[in-house]
């Protein structure tokens, strides 16, 4: 690895002032173990970065709250261990805990963020279609103050996001869940673990109150397109249907099979990515309609 | 050229005082700087496991840490599993389980399933293959492995 | 996932004190205290870091190389490129160390960086300036086989058995072709034949330390060299050859080995911190990185087999034919031979012929991995005598017992099996209850299979020498890659009638101890078996003689048993080990057996595998859901790691089967030379691994030893086809079997 500068901030105003200083010469680390390898191997890929800052310092990138009325807020930095072992999320937000224990194994868990995922932008990340499928809302901050984007609208290509050089993720808003809403995130790798998705569905649904209509519902693709992709006809295909309707559930996997671009590489092909699209978006459907219900679904 | 940053941090209950440039990974910390070559490096990128310890409470790969984060954390390496007193149980069910072969792996395997064993005394087959899934082993098949573990968690119940 | 029934069994025949028991191994303390030395942990005084810079492209002329940059980059001390070696001449053996005027394959060595870190020396090979002539390459057999394929090695021609060589270029280094019977006379009279083609992809061993070198070039001239390595002494003598120094100048110090499977027996990068040893003046070290390991150390062949097979109504095989090639890497010498040598091993068949190839390619030189060349031919047979099984409505177990080979049977090149425990091993997978559990649900599949390895002998070297309490030092040159010291040690106790934990084993340099041959052919047990053997015994007459003199009596006389001499005439007579062991120095001087010698006669090992697969129809993944491992193991010297051996081949086999390749760019590059996408097996993705030791005694070991490491790879390889093919109903016929080739989806 080349030389390399590190400062750990303790304010947000002090990380945007390096980050100003530097420009794209600095990175954000939160739990580093995509960074610290890009550093590494491939230091091109993040402009040659000599800047690391850390934002386990800042204490709003750490924050984790949650609120009946307002839902969740997590810190950019927040490892993934945080999330899952804390009951009131598990409960709360399934969905989440399904990508926030499959990233990496226990000990990348035990230092990787969602924030971090999301920022590191590949399509493949494994929390994208889950932040998605949850109407999450990015707070970014820059010199010029805060600003919300639509977490659908973060990521611009492979490893792009709209982060300007001098601004950083602060954190992630998810809303509070009302009731018959229910979100699943299901990807397929060949191995049980420790692998890159070869394609990755998060899906979500909210029912009415008696369980009968899909209201609205959302599903989102990882590793099938330059970004994480929302798939539109999924969600028209849904709404309105019952939640028992398999031909709606098969139109949203059809969707789905459309809307992903794939590329042939080591790890699938174009066509055998576009075939588990389908697959999968009927098993995540399928399975956020039980949590929508109340149920509780094998996540093995 | 930069100097070299001075951390302070504890490590297997001792505090330590170290010099690293900060892109020294922990574990090149461990190794190169203090001579602790307990932890290994098997890939250098997160996938094997080989480089685990115990940061703060939780199991990490101290490839993907940097040494300079270090400054104020409690690290546990294999170095510091077994006592005064002798080995630690998990440490002997390895031995009378025939768990290793090479073992150039059990360090890190040790050390993340103490953090286990810690964490849920009793974990199911299945608990342990999941908890150990970021740490590779060649030689065993990990069949004994993950009966040294359940083992363990029988003796020290 | 509780298991109901007994996990592992021996079928033991024999019993001893000893051997057959499971003492905690002499080494396990210090390895599960992080106290174990292994090479990467060695620091030297004084010691620089190495990085080698290595080729992007699969195949080019190298038209020059500018260090300039390099050299000035402050903390750099030395580079070397080629040049450096002198006027030594050119061999294969030198250029895969360093190229000259071409590379070969994406990460052959160009040259070398030291410097005072590593990190230093990592920026420093970056400024190295290389111009190339990309040149067109050839990833597999197939492409490197066609008429005008792009020749990697001017100089080479093919070889056949008689040692002619062809006139023209070719990228096939050897032909090879065993002949026994009329191979169309037992077609004719075959009732059904079937003839399959098989494509396998290029494997890595996947050891988890990767290969190190710190390596010092003294002032002297003499090169000490510290590493891991499965030969020491093999290590030694390339490394005098490829630097044209005295093997004499040469001292290997092994230390802990993080596992080889059969690669760990190259000097890789050594060399090249030897140079940069001698022109620094200091211990230059060096370490690969994982894709290093993957992109330029051994892995094993990629290949090629068409193989087809004659068989009567009755189920007697008549004949077998079969063409296999196997990619050698850069430079000759794939395991074609081994290939060949195991493919119909198992099954006595009159009319054979079998052409082997030796096929070079633009990939890193090929080694061994754990059984090589079997595994590929064991995925090939094993699927059609599973497709002939059903064709004929029988067993698949009674069609391989009826074929069976026994002592006597002819392997394909000629050898007469001794006594083999072929028939047992399917016997006990017969009788085991695995074999009679009826599948619990759809999309379930079973798959057997078997498979042969020959094992290997040697030179064995060991010393033993008594200490004043009884205890054993034994001092032997075997690096110890899974516990042989252990095993080693038992025997020695097993003849001086002490405990394994009187024994005290070291695995020592090559200064410091006989030729030893290295670890690998599933040698090590057997060859150091016998030789440990010789040298207590050695020990045992030389106390005999000891106790004789003190009583004034004949050694003829005296006994020794469970430790205890005795005389067979006088009841007083008696003594302890350890009492005399106490008096050695004052009765004439200490006591030290040796032994060294070319051992032979390993046996041939067998193998069998049960696995159960469940296939999610919809995205063709495969889950694992049993799997027994049965094997011929002649006597489990340390039962637990026979087991261990077997469920370790096991699992790299259903790896192999599954999920591992080289995956190849369009530009002959590998994809995945990382553990994330290189998918070897996770704790997650498998289930216990039961086994079953058979112990069929090797009549030319004195304890019955036959190599245990290698044969368990083999049978997993079509075992899992032939449980996806009995949930799926397809036949896989290429590996690894994707999720996407299972699913049906070929695209």
């Amino acid at each position: 690895m080349k030389w390399i500068d590190f400062a750990n901030p303790t304010t947000l105003d002090e990380a945007i002032r390096l980050l100003s200083e530097h420009g794209e010469k600095a990175r954000v680390m939160a739990g580093g173990t995509d960074l610290i390898v890009q550093l590494r191997v491939s230091p091109e890929r993040i402009g040659n970065a000599d800047l690391v800052i850390d934002g386990k310092g800042i204490p709003e990138l750490n924050e984790i709250s949650f609120s009946k009325e307002e839902g969740l807020t997590l810190g950019a930095s927040v490892p993934c261990y945080k999330i899952y072992q804390n009951p009131t999320i598990a409960e709360t937000y399934p969905g989440l805990i399904d990508s926030a224990s499959l990233i990496g194994g226990i000990q990348i868990q035990g230092r990787a963020s969602i924030g971090g995922n999301l920022c590191n932008g590949t399509p493949s990340a494994d929390s994208i279609p889950t932040l998605i499928a949850h109407n999450v809302v990015c707070k970014i901050v820059g010199p010029g103050g805060t600003r919300e984007v639509d977490v659908e609208d973060f990521c611009t290509g492979p490893s792009r996001t709209i982060l300007e050089p001098n601004e950083l993720l602060v954190s992630l808003h998810f809303p509070a869940p009302p009731k018959g809403f229910g979100a699943r995130y299901i990807r397929f790798i060949p191995r049980n673990e420790m692998d890159i998705a070869v394609a990755g569905v998060g899906a979500s649904v909210q029912l009415d109150e008696k369980n009968s209509v899909i209201k609205s519902a959302r599903v989102a693709l990882a590793s099938v397109g330059p970004t994480p992709i929302l798939v539109n006809e999924a969600t028209s295909a849904l709404v309105g249907k019952s939640p028992e309707d398999e031909s709606a559930i098969s139109k949203a996997g059809q969707a789905a099979k459309s809307a992903a671009t794939p590329i042939n590489d080591m790890r699938g092909t174009v066509e055998y990515r576009k075939h588990l699209c389908d697959v999968l978006t009927r098993r995540a459907l399928n399975a956020a309609i039980t949590r929508a219900k109340g149920g509780t679904i094998d996540v093995h | 050229m930069s100097t070299k940053t001075h951390v302070q941090t504890k490590i297997n209950g001792e505090t330590v005082d170290f010099l690293c440039e900060p892109r020294q990974s922990l574990l090149e910390v461990l190794r190169d700087v203090l001579q602790m070559t307990g932890s290994k490096e098997g890939c250098n990128d997160g996938n094997c496991g080989a480089c685990t310890v115990n940061m703060d409470g939780r199991i990490v790969d101290s490839c993907l840490v940097l040494g300079v984060e270090a400054a104020g954390s409690e690290i546990n390496t294999i170095e510091g599993v077994a006592t005064s007193d002798g080995l630690h149980p998990i440490q002997q069910a390895f031995l009378e389980n025939a768990a290793l072969q090479c073992g150039i792996c059990t360090p890190g395997f040790i050390v993340a399933s103490k953090a286990l064993l810690e964490a849920e005394p009793n974990p199911s087959e299945e608990r342990i293959r999941l908890w150990l899934a970021g740490n590779l082993c060649r030689c065993t098949g990990y069949d004994k492995i993950v009966r040294a573990v359940m083992d363990a968690a029988q003796k020290m119940a | 996932m509780t298991t109901a029934y007994e996990p592992n069994v021996v079928l033991s025949t024999k019993e001893y004190d000893v051997v057959g028991t499971r003492p905690i191994r002499h080494d396990g303390v210090d390895k599960v205290t992080g106290a174990a030395k292994y090479g990467a942990d060695f620091y030297a005084s004084n010691m620089l870091f190495a990085k080698v810079l290595r080729s992007p492209h699969a195949h080019a002329r190298i038209k020059s190389i500018d260090t300039t940059d390099a050299e000035s980059l402050e903390g750099v001390r030395a580079v070397v490129t080629s040049k450096d070696f002198g006027n030594l001449p050119w061999t294969y053996e030198r250029d895969q160390v360093m190229a000259s005027h071409k590379v070969l394959y994406k990460g052959h060595p160009i040259a070398g960086v030291a410097a005072i870190n590593s990190h230093i020396a990592d920026h420093a090979i970056s400024l190295i300036k290389v111009e190339y002539e990309c040149l067109a390459s050839v990833a597999t057999v197939h492409e490197a086989m066609k008429e005008n394929a792009p020749i990697l090695l001017d100089d080479l021609r093919t070889e056949d058995d008689l040692g002619n060589n062809s006139e023209s270029n070719t990228n096939v280094a050897k032909h090879i072709q065993y002949s026994t019977g009329d191979i169309e006379k037992g077609f004719n009279q075959a009732d059904l034949i079937v003839e399959r083609e098989f494509n396998t992809a290029t494997v890595h061993q996947g050891y988890i330390e990767p290969s190190n070198f710190t390596v010092n070039w003294n002032q002297d001239g003499r090169l000490h060299i510290w590493l891991s390595s499965q030969g020491p002494f093999e290590i030694r003598g390339d490394a005098a050859k490829v630097l044209g120094i005295p093997v004499s100048n040469v001292k290997v110090t092994p230390m802990e080995i993080g596992g080889g499977f059969g690669a760990k027996f190259s000097v890789f990068s050594s060399p090249i911190a030897a140079l940069l040893s001698k022109k620094t003046g200091h211990p230059v070290k060096v370490v690969n990185t994982r894709t290093e390991e993957f992109e330029s150390s051994t892995p094993t062949p990629g290949s090629y087999l068409k193989v087809k097979i004659g068989i009567t109504k009755s189920g007697q095989i008549t004949s077998g034919q079969a063409y296999l090639a196997y990619e050698a890497g850069a430079y000759p010498g794939s395991p074609v031979g081994g290939g060949a040598n195991c493919l119909f091993a198992p099954y006595d068949i009159p009319n054979q012929l079998i052409d082997g190839y030796d096929v070079v390619v633009n990939k890193p030189k090929t080694g061994a991995y754990r059984a090589p060349g079997s595994p590929n031919a064991a995925f090939a047979i094993e699927s059609i005598v599973d497709e002939l099984a059903e064709k004929l409505g029988m067993d698949p177990l009674n069609l391989r017992l009826m074929n069976a080979s026994k002592s006597g049977t002819r392997r394909s090149d000629g050898v007469k099996f001794p006594r083999i425990g072929c028939i047992e091993v399917i016997e006990a997978m017969k009788s085991h209850p695995h074999y009679s559990t009826p599948l619990k649900g759809p999309n379930q599949g079973r798959g057997i299979a078997i498979g042969y390895w020959m094992n290997g002998a040697g030179e064995s070297s060991i010393t033993l020498t008594v200490h004043p309490d009884g205890h054993i030092n034994l001092v032997e040159g075997s690096a110890d890659i899974g516990g042989s010291r252990a095993s080693i040690s038992m025997m020695a106790a097993e003849v001086l009638g002490i405990p394994a934990e009187s024994v005290h084993p070291s695995v020592v340099d090559t200064d410091s101890v006989g030729y030893t041959s290295g670890t690998g052919g599933s040698s090590v047990t057997h060859k150091a078996g016998i030789v440990v053997y010789q040298a207590a015994s050695d020990v045992k007459l030389q106390l005999l003689d000891r106790a004789a003199s003190i009583w004034g009596t004949d050694s003829n006389s005296l006994e020794m048993n469970n430790g205890v001499i005795s005389s067979t005439s006088n009841h007083n007579l008696k003594i302890s080990f350890e009492d005399l062991a106490a008096q050695l120095n004052d009765t004439g001087g200490p006591i030290v057996g040796r032994a060294a010698l070319t051992t032979r006669g390993p046996g041939g090992a067998f193998a069998g595998h049960i696995i159960d697969v469940e296939v999610d129809p919809e995205t063709g993944k495969v889950a694992i859901l049993r799997c027994t491992a049965f094997q011929d193991c002649g006597k489990a010297i340390h039962p637990s790691y026979v087991e261990g051996q077997m469920q370790g081949g096991t699992v790299q086999g259903i790896g192999w089967a599954l999920n591992e390749e080289y995956f190849m760019n369009e530009d002959g590059s590998m994809a995945n030379g990382t553990f994330l996408d290189y998918r070897m097996p996770l704790a997650l993705d498998l289930p216990m691994i039961d086994t079953v030791i058979v112990e069929v005694a090797n009549p030319d070991h004195p304890f019955g030893v036959r190599g245990v490491g290698e044969v368990s790879i083999a049978p997993p390889l079509p075992a899992v086809a032939n449980a996806v093919y009995g949930a799926t109903g397809i036949r896989m016929n290429r590996l690894p079997m994707t999720p996407a080739s299972i699913a049906n989806i070929t695209k």
